[in-house]
Formats: C-alpha cells, sequence, structure tokens
C-alpha cells in the first residue's frame, strides 16, 4: 500500500515539472524535430554554440552536428544525409549548380597569428604576400629580430587556407614550411616556435599567440563589420532550395539566428552579423 | 539431454547435424575474411583508378608538382612516393640493427630477469597508441630538430625554415614504432634455431659472440627478413605519428625539408577534397594498396624459401 501511495506521488509530481516546463516556454515548442548539421571544422565553435543557446527558445528542436570540413558538409547537404551544409566559403559553382542555396550567416575574421615573443606587431598586404611566397624569410627584413619566419598553413583544401590565398591574391603560389590539418595545432605551432606565422580564425585567438594588425588595422569585429579589416570570409549554411522552402524546424534555425539572441551568439564566438 | 546429444554416443543423426553445422559456421568465419579482401581490393581498384585515367599515368605518378587547388590544378604524387619510399628505407636503415640486437641480447645473452625487464618495455612499446608517438614527436624530436636546423642552415637563403617537421623527425619517429615488430620477430626466429647449433659451435671453440654472429645469425636468416618485410609493412602504413611530426608539405625528401608521405597525403586532405582532387586520394590509396601487396609477396616468397632450404 504504501508502494503504491508513493508510486502515485510519483506520478503527480512528473506530471507537475511537465505541466511547468510547458507553461514557461515562449510559444515556440510547437516547432519540433532535429536539423542535422554538417560542414566546416572552422564553424564548430558557432554550431556548437548555436546548438546550446537554441533549446532556450526553441525547446523542442536539437542540433545534430558532424564537423567533416566545408566541401564534404556540401556534399552531405547535396546527398541528402545533412539538412544544412556548414561552408566557411563561398559556394562553388557545380555546389550551386546542384541545388545548394548559399545563405551568409555571419562573416569571420581570418587572424594573422604570430609568436608573442615577435617585435613585429604590424604588417601589409603586400608583405604578408610576400611572406607566404618565399620573398620575405627573416623577421628582420620587417624590422623584427634576426629569426627566420616559419610559414604555417592549412592543408590545401581548408576554407581558412582557400579564403587566405584568394583574399591575398597568392592561390597556389604559396611556400609552407608546415601544412596542418586543423586550426588548433596551427595555433599551437605557432605558440611553440618563436618564428612562425600562421592563419586562423579570430575566435580561435587566445593567449598563446599575437594577431597582427594588417595594414594598420588591428582585427576586431567592428573593423571586420565595417570592412577596414580585409582579411575576412564568410560563414555559409547552405540549404537545398531557398530557406523558404525548408522544413519548420530547418527555418527555425535561421530564425533563431537572425533573432536578437541569436546575433549575440554570434558575438560571443567572434564573429560578425550580417544583418 | 543437451550435453548428451553433442556427444559423440548420441543418435548418428544429431551428431552429423552437430557437425555440420560446426563445419558451416567455421566455413563463414573464414569466408568473411576473403570477403573483406576481395571487396577492399575491387574498390580500391574502382576509385583508385579514374584519376589516372582521367589525368593520366605519368601526370600523377611521375610529376612532382602537387598543386590540387590552385587555378590549372597538378596532381603529381612523385615527391610523395619517393619521399615513402625514402622515409621507409631510413627508418629500416636505423631501426634494424638495434631491433635485431635487441632480438639477440634477449635470446642468446640476458639473464632471465633483464630478459624479463626488457621484454616487457618491448610489448608496451608495441601498445602505446601510434598518436602518442605523434605527440612525443612534436614535444621532443621537433624542437631539437629546429635547433639543429638553426645552426645548419642560418646563413643559407635557400633553406626553408621548417621548425623542426621535417623528413628526420619523421624517420626517428618510425624507426622506434617498428623496433617492437623487429624484436619480436627476431626473437622468435633466434630462439627457434636449434641448441645443437651453438653448442657444436661452442665445442669447435668459437667463442659465445662468434657463434651468435657466425651461426645463430645466420640460421634465423629467413626470420629475420621476415621481420624486416613486416617492419616495412608497419612503417609505410602508419599515418598518425607522422602527421605530426612531418611538417606535411610536398618536397623533394631531404632531411630537413618538409615532407609528405603517403599516408599523410590521405590524412590531410581527405575531409575537405572535392572532384578530381577526392579521385586522386584514392590512387595515392591504391598506390599504397599495391606497396603493401607487394612487402606481402616478398613476405611470403622469403618464408617459402626459408621452407625450401630446411630452415
Amino acid at each position: 500500500m504504501k508502494k503504491l501511495v508513493s508510486l502515485f506521488l510519483a506520478f503527480v509530481m512528473a506530471v507537475g515539472l511537465v505541466g511547468c516546463g510547458s507553461s514557461s516556454d515562449n510559444g515556440n515548442s510547437s516547432v519540433g524535430g532535429v536539423v542535422k548539421l554538417d560542414g566546416s571544422t572552422s564553424m564548430e565553435k558557432l554550431v556548437g554554440a548555436l546548438s546550446e543557446a537554441m533549446p532556450e527558445a526553441y525547446p523542442n528542436i536539437s542540433l545534430e552536428a558532424q564537423f567533416t570540413g566545408s566541401s564534404s558538409g556540401i556534399k552531405a547537404l547535396i546527398a541528402g544525409t545533412a539538412d544544412i551544409g556548414d561552408a566557411s566559403r563561398n559556394l562553388k559553382d557545380d555546389e550551386i549548380a546542384s541545388g545548394a542555396v548559399e545563405n551568409i550567416v555571419a562573416i569571420d575574421g581570418i587572424a594573422v597569428a604570430v609568436n608573442p615573443n615577435l617585435r613585429v606587431g604590424d604588417i601589409t598586404s603586400e608583405q604578408l604576400a610576400q611572406i607566404y611566397t618565399g620573398e620575405i624569410t627573416n623577421w628582420s627584413q620587417l624590422g623584427g629580430q634576426n629569426e627566420a619566419i616559419v610559414v604555417i598553413g592549412r592543408d590545401s583544401a581548408s576554407g581558412t587556407r582557400g579564403a587566405f590565398e584568394e583574399i591575398l591574391d597568392i592561390e597556389g603560389a604559396c611556400k609552407y614550411a608546415q601544412e596542418i590539418e586543423s586550426t588548433g595545432a596551427v595555433v599551437a605551432k605557432v605558440a611553440s616556435i618563436e618564428g612562425a606565422i600562421g592563419y586562423v580564425s579570430l575566435d580561435m585567438i587566445d593567449d598563446t599567440v599575437k594577431a597582427m594588425s594588417l595594414n594598420g588595422v588591428a582585427p576586431s569585429n567592428e573593423t571586420i563589420a565595417d570592412g577596414s579589416y580585409t582579411l575576412a570570409r564568410p560563414f555559409v549554411m547552405a540549404t537545398m532550395g531557398e530557406i523558404s522552402q525548408q522544413s519548420e524546424a530547418v527555418k527555425a534555425v535561421f530564425d533563431f539566428i537572425a533573432s536578437e539572441d541569436g546575433q549575440k551568439v554570434l558575438e560571443a564566438v567572434g564573429l560578425v552579423g550580417v544583418n | 539431454m543437451e550435453a548428451k546429444n553433442l556427444s559423440i554416443f548420441s543418435s548418428r543423426k544429431s551428431k552429423s547435424v552437430t557437425e555440420r553445422t560446426a563445419a558451416i559456421i567455421l566455413r563463414i568465419c573464414a569466408i568473411m575474411s576473403i570477403v573483406a579482401v576481395a571487396s577492399i581490393t575491387i574498390y580500391m581498384v574502382i576509385s583508385g583508378t579514374p584519376a589516372l585515367f582521367s589525368q593520366g599515368f605519368a601526370d600523377i605518378l611521375f610529376n612532382p608538382v602537387w598543386n590540387p587547388t590552385g587555378k590549372n590544378p597538378e596532381f603529381g604524387i612523385l615527391y610523395i612516393i619517393i619521399t615513402s619510399i625514402f622515409g621507409v628505407a631510413a627508418a629500416i636503415v636505423i631501426g634494424v640493427p638495434i631491433g635485431l640486437l635487441t632480438a639477440v641480447y634477449l635470446s642468446e645473452i640476458a639473464q632471465p630477469r633483464a630478459r624479463t625487464v626488457v621484454r616487457s618495455a618491448v610489448e608496451l612499446l608495441a601498445g602505446i597508441p601510434s598518436v602518442i608517438y605523434g605527440l612525443l614527436g612534436i614535444l621532443i624530436i621537433n624542437p631539437v630538430m629546429y635547433d639543429i636546423e638553426r645552426a645548419l642552415f642560418a646563413n643559407d637563403p635557400n633553406h626553408q625554415m621548417t621548425g623542426g617537421s621535417n623528413l628526420l623527425s619523421a624517420i626517428l619517429v618510425l624507426a622506434i614504432m617498428i623496433l617492437p615488430t623487429l624484436i619480436n620477430i627476431s626473437q622468435t626466429a633466434l630462439e627457434a634455431v636449434p641448441d645443437n647449433f651453438r653448442k657444436s659451435s661452442l665445442a669447435l671453440g668459437a667463442s659465445k659472440i662468434q657463434t651468435i654472429f657466425k651461426v645463430v645469425i645466420p640460421a634465423a636468416r629467413n626470420g629475420i627478413l621476415s621481420a624486416i618485410v613486416l617492419g616495412v609493412g608497419r612503417a609505410i602504413g602508419e599515418a598518425m605519428a607522422i602527421v605530426l611530426v612531418s611538417g606535411n608539405s610536398v618536397n623533394f625528401p631531404t632531411p630537413f625539408a618538409s615532407v609528405r608521405f603517403l599516408t599523410t597525403g590521405i590524412v590531410t586532405d581527405f575531409a575537405y577534397a572535392t572532384g578530381v582532387h577526392l579521385d586522386v586520394l584514392y590512387t595515392i590509396g591504391l598506390v599504397l594498396f599495391v606497396f603493401i601487396i607487394v612487402i606481402n609477396i616478398v613476405l611470403t616468397k622469403v618464408v617459402k624459401a626459408g621452407v625450401a632450404n630446411g630452415k
């Protein structure tokens, strides 16, 4: 008998809790479902922050994210295994021809990272291009200490590398000393080698490395948004067909990003909104 | 009773059913690995050959320029192939003397207590995940290499500083990684040499060291060769450890150059590659696969030659 009573009480409490949950939402709980994302490793922080922040506004939507790279994310989108393909670059013509639509959700600044001990803080686009093409090989040529430059880049198909080389117009002309397959590893290498230079997303800059100013402009959300810092690239969340043709759950993701809360998320991970 | 049905004293019918079922299960298990090998072979050939035909054999296999994402993409993997061959050969040259002499020590000279200690060290070495070797390479070998590099090339304007991630680092990591394979198989081969050989040699007045190098090692020659061939196989297939220490730029394999191996070429590019670039990665896989097959054929020949010689 005691058992029955406690079971009954537990049941009542459970119902009460469910009631609490549904009464405290703000009307978005009618939209539900799982949204599958796949794509750029550079967008991992953004997508992670989104999937943490979204349940507050949309309690029944969950984001299922994979980070396999820009191109393979778009491949997954076209193959139908993902609802949203994340790309840290503009879509290519053949991807658009397959039906993928480019939705730019944010702009990411590419920071030029150097070792904190380096006595050079500012560089011009031209000098940066010359470093990466092997014309400048020692920091003393730029007014720094006598330290050889170790040119570090990403693997040949990375979105960051593609954006970096395209913006500086040095595609295929770079002479890399090291080609690293992840953004985090670039930061680690730059932090450990005194003469190293590398490029990473602005939000990846931490205390272990120093971000250089480019043409006298330090990278920051403001300078990227107003266009004065020129090393920047779009973050694309591609969909098959326009957003208006997507499921309610996918639409909700884009609605959330456009909302005030969503823009705060972008800011929190070091990105600049496009709205 | 279940136990009774399974026993050979039970009826002939149930016995033959049990026997036959067991035989079928065993056969299916045996077929699994054949199916796996066959499907991998077919898959590698199907996905690895299109790029060869679309780009031309020579433009991929004998072309040194690797620029897969440029405006005029080139997919030459010559330097990558040479790097793999050169790197593995150098690792073998460093690893084989150390491995063989360790095996000699373990099987011929060591006291039981010392043998246990060295053996457990070797076994531990074999069990360490390859990514750990890579991390240690970054932390220990790369900084040392960078110091050497800075000293050697301080005034050489043509040398690009690599920060210590170079071919030599990868060779050192590989040489350590193949040691367990070399030691274990060589030791088994040395221990399989009949004791009469040693006794006869010692009885004829040869010293212990003379016996080891003139009698025991020659007698265990085929086993040692198998160890070397398996070591080559282990080294050529390694990716995780050397991707962290080798720098990954495509260059001709000089000791202080940043280099890319066949395996690391696939690892670094696979996540992002599209179109022909992706096809060429499969071609790299096919080349690697061919290397492994050749190594296995050589191994089979070595073992067969040993049987034919009566050793």
